[in-house]
């Protein structure tokens, strides 16, 4: 095998979405903990990066120098990379079941010790773009046309150290690095407008010097178009403000339990079962 | 009468001016050496390789958190990024990001954290590294060095840079006492016996090491013949040489440039604790912030002398 970029065709991607978000409910389900919704509103994204022609990777050589990578910076969101990494070849399926249990490599968030594919050891917010920054200096010293891609979290944008990561990519016109901000609306306690309210994310982040798109990022067309232009922007930082929502794909179902950003907790059996039913 | 002078030592070089002139010195040997910069590379002595390779010299600004993680992530594409800042801003300011982005995933990045200790004098105690040790201590997978003079940080510098794995190296701003010659040999986790002694052991690091070769001098001149270790090597510390000199001299003095808390005085202290307890004393900067001032009043100030180790010595040896 050798470095490639896989590209499926839309209804394909379709598909595979679908297959990432039956995959997600499923692993934490059955790990009793985690973060579903979270994982659940960069489906399409993930699924553009790994199956629209972005991340060039070889599976059975990891750690090949020339590939893209990906950072999760919301680690959190751990199942969607897992169900992703699964379906593009990494370890079988069912491996990510062992989400989360005593032995298991698939830890709560990303560890790349333990796991060859994994980028970054994220899981204390706001260090994932930073490490993109670094990454992204490191492969253009080397006169690679490798990208790297790193996802960060709406709340997670309170961290000031992404601001820092934002003025320094610019500095130095990184036009390898792909930076998308998850913007599904909720952190921890609340909607991110009530709890520390930076939007307009675009607005502020292109004076620094960046290609900045805003895009409805659960429609996979939409998310496709933005990674095709990101990756035509060569000389500076590209920023993609992927407006989502929190557990998309299966939001009629956490409807019915009244708490619409559910954070940080699985789905019951019950409900996990209704969801994949609705999943189709 | 300047540090180092009673036991015969010439002023030679700061560390950091020392770290600084090895670093670019072995830009070509290293080729993925890069550094990362908050700013304070004319203080932290990474500017003469920045000038000499400037592709290879990256200057964040003041942005301590990012610094760090960058230089995670240059790491992670086979960079060896030497990371420097104040030993203050580089620990205490970035500590998440040294544990996130390179403790935890094990990146090779060497943190080089100047002007440590209150040996910085006038600028106070805002800028003075004084918990930075123990922070460094507390991550696994972190090797802490702090060398006592130039040539022995020009040679740490050069064992960082081919060390495969974290490391945080402490260096000092003032000019220190020359204590060794090219001939020492300096190897990460193995303490240098200054000089040897059978009635009581002092184990320094840093600037401390010269003024326990005073001490020792001044306790010659007493009948106690010390035992002088530069333990330039925090994590791992030399085990065995602890040991012996807990077994051979029955009594151990530590002197450094930190906090009572968590430094080379803990570590030792383990080790002693763990093999063969015998009585020990502590020459540190204690629990406290200190001051502005000069640097020598300042360690005359806060205990860091000559005479405060040779009475610690006799109290010690004495219980």
């Amino acid at each position: 095998m050798a470095l490639e970029a896989i590209k499926l065709s839309e209804e394909e991607m379709l598909a595979k979405a679908k297959d990432l978000r039956k995959n997600i409910i499923k692993m934490t389900t059955e790990a009793g903990s985690g973060h579903p919704t979270s994982s659940l509103s960069a489906v399409e994204i993930v699924t553009g990066l790994y199956f629209g022609g972005h991340l060039r990777l070889d599976p059975e050589n990891p750690a090949d120098p020339d590939r893209d990578r990906f950072i999760l910076s919301k680690g959190h969101a751990v199942p969607v990379l897992y169900a992703a990494m699964a379906e593009r070849g990494f370890f079988p399926v069912e491996e990510t079941m062992s989400l989360r249990k005593l032995g298991s490599p698939f830890e709560g968030h990303p560890n790349l010790k333990r796991m060859p594919g994994i980028e970054a050891s994220t899981g204390s917010l706001g260090q994932g773009l930073s490490i993109g920054v670094g990454q992204a200096l490191g492969l253009r010293l080397d006169g690679k046309d490798s990208n790297v891609y790193v996802m960060i979290g709406d709340g997670e944008m309170g961290e000031g150290q992404v601001w820092e990561a934002i003025a320094a990519a610019a500095k130095y016109k990184l036009g390898n690095l792909v930076a998308i901000i998850d913007q599904n609306g909720y952190q921890q306690t609340g909607a991110t407008k009530d709890v520390l309210d930076l939007t307009p994310f675009a607005d502020k982040i292109a004076p620094f010097g960046w290609h900045t798109q805003t895009i409805n990022g659960n429609d996979l067309g939409e998310a496709l178009g933005a990674l095709e232009k990101a990756d035509a922007v060569t000389d500076q930082p590209s920023l993609i403000v992927s407006q989502t929502q929190k557990g998309f794909g299966i939001l009629p179902v956490l409807e019915t339990t009244g708490d619409l950003n559910y954070h940080g907790k699985p789905l019951s059996s019950e409900l996990a079962e209704k969801a994949l039913a609705h999943l189709g | 009468m300047a540090i180092g002078e009673l036991s015969g030592y010439q002023m030679g070089q700061a560390t950091r001016d020392a770290f600084g002139e090895a670093l670019a010195d072995l830009g070509d040997e290293f080729p993925n050496v890069v550094t990362v910069d908050g700013d304070v590379g004319n203080s932290t002595r990474t500017e003469p390789f920045a000038e000499k390779y400037p592709e290879r010299g990256f200057n964040v600004g003041i942005a301590e958190s990012n610094m760090v993680s960058v230089a995670g992530g240059l790491a992670g594409t086979g960079k060896i990024p030497v990371v420097a800042s104040f030993a203050c801003f580089l620990l205490n300011n970035a500590f998440d990001q040294i544990r996130m982005s390179v403790a935890f995933p094990e990146q090779n990045v060497k943190l080089v954290g100047s002007h440590a200790g209150i040996s910085i004098g006038e600028d106070g105690p805002s800028q003075m590294g004084i918990e930075d040790v123990s922070l460094a201590c507390s991550l696994p997978n972190v090797s802490v060095m702090v060398p006592a003079d130039g040539v022995s940080a020009k040679k740490a510098t050069r064992a960082m840079v081919g060390h495969q794995g974290p490391t945080y190296l402490r260096l000092g701003r003032p000019k220190v006492p020359a204590l060794y010659d090219e001939s020492v040999h300096f190897q990460i986790g193995k303490a240098i016996t200054l000089k040897d002694g059978s009635d009581a052991t002092i184990i320094a690091n840093g600037i401390m090491v010269s003024i326990a070769a005073d001490a020792a001098k001044m306790l010659e001149d007493e009948g106690v013949n010390t035992r002088v270790i530069d333990m330039h090597t925090v994590k791992p510390v030399d085990r065995a040489a602890v040991v012996a000199a807990a077994k051979e001299t029955g009594c151990i003095i530590v002197a450094e440039e930190h906090l009572h808390h968590g430094g080379l005085g803990a570590a030792v202290a383990q080790v002693v604790s763990e093999e063969h307890p015998v009585p020990m004393g502590y020459v540190n900067v204690g629990d406290c912030y200190a001051e502005s001032g000069d640097p020598m009043g300042l360690l005359e100030k806060y205990g860091l002398t000559a005479e405060n180790i040779v009475s610690t010595v006799k109290a010690v040896k004495s219980r």
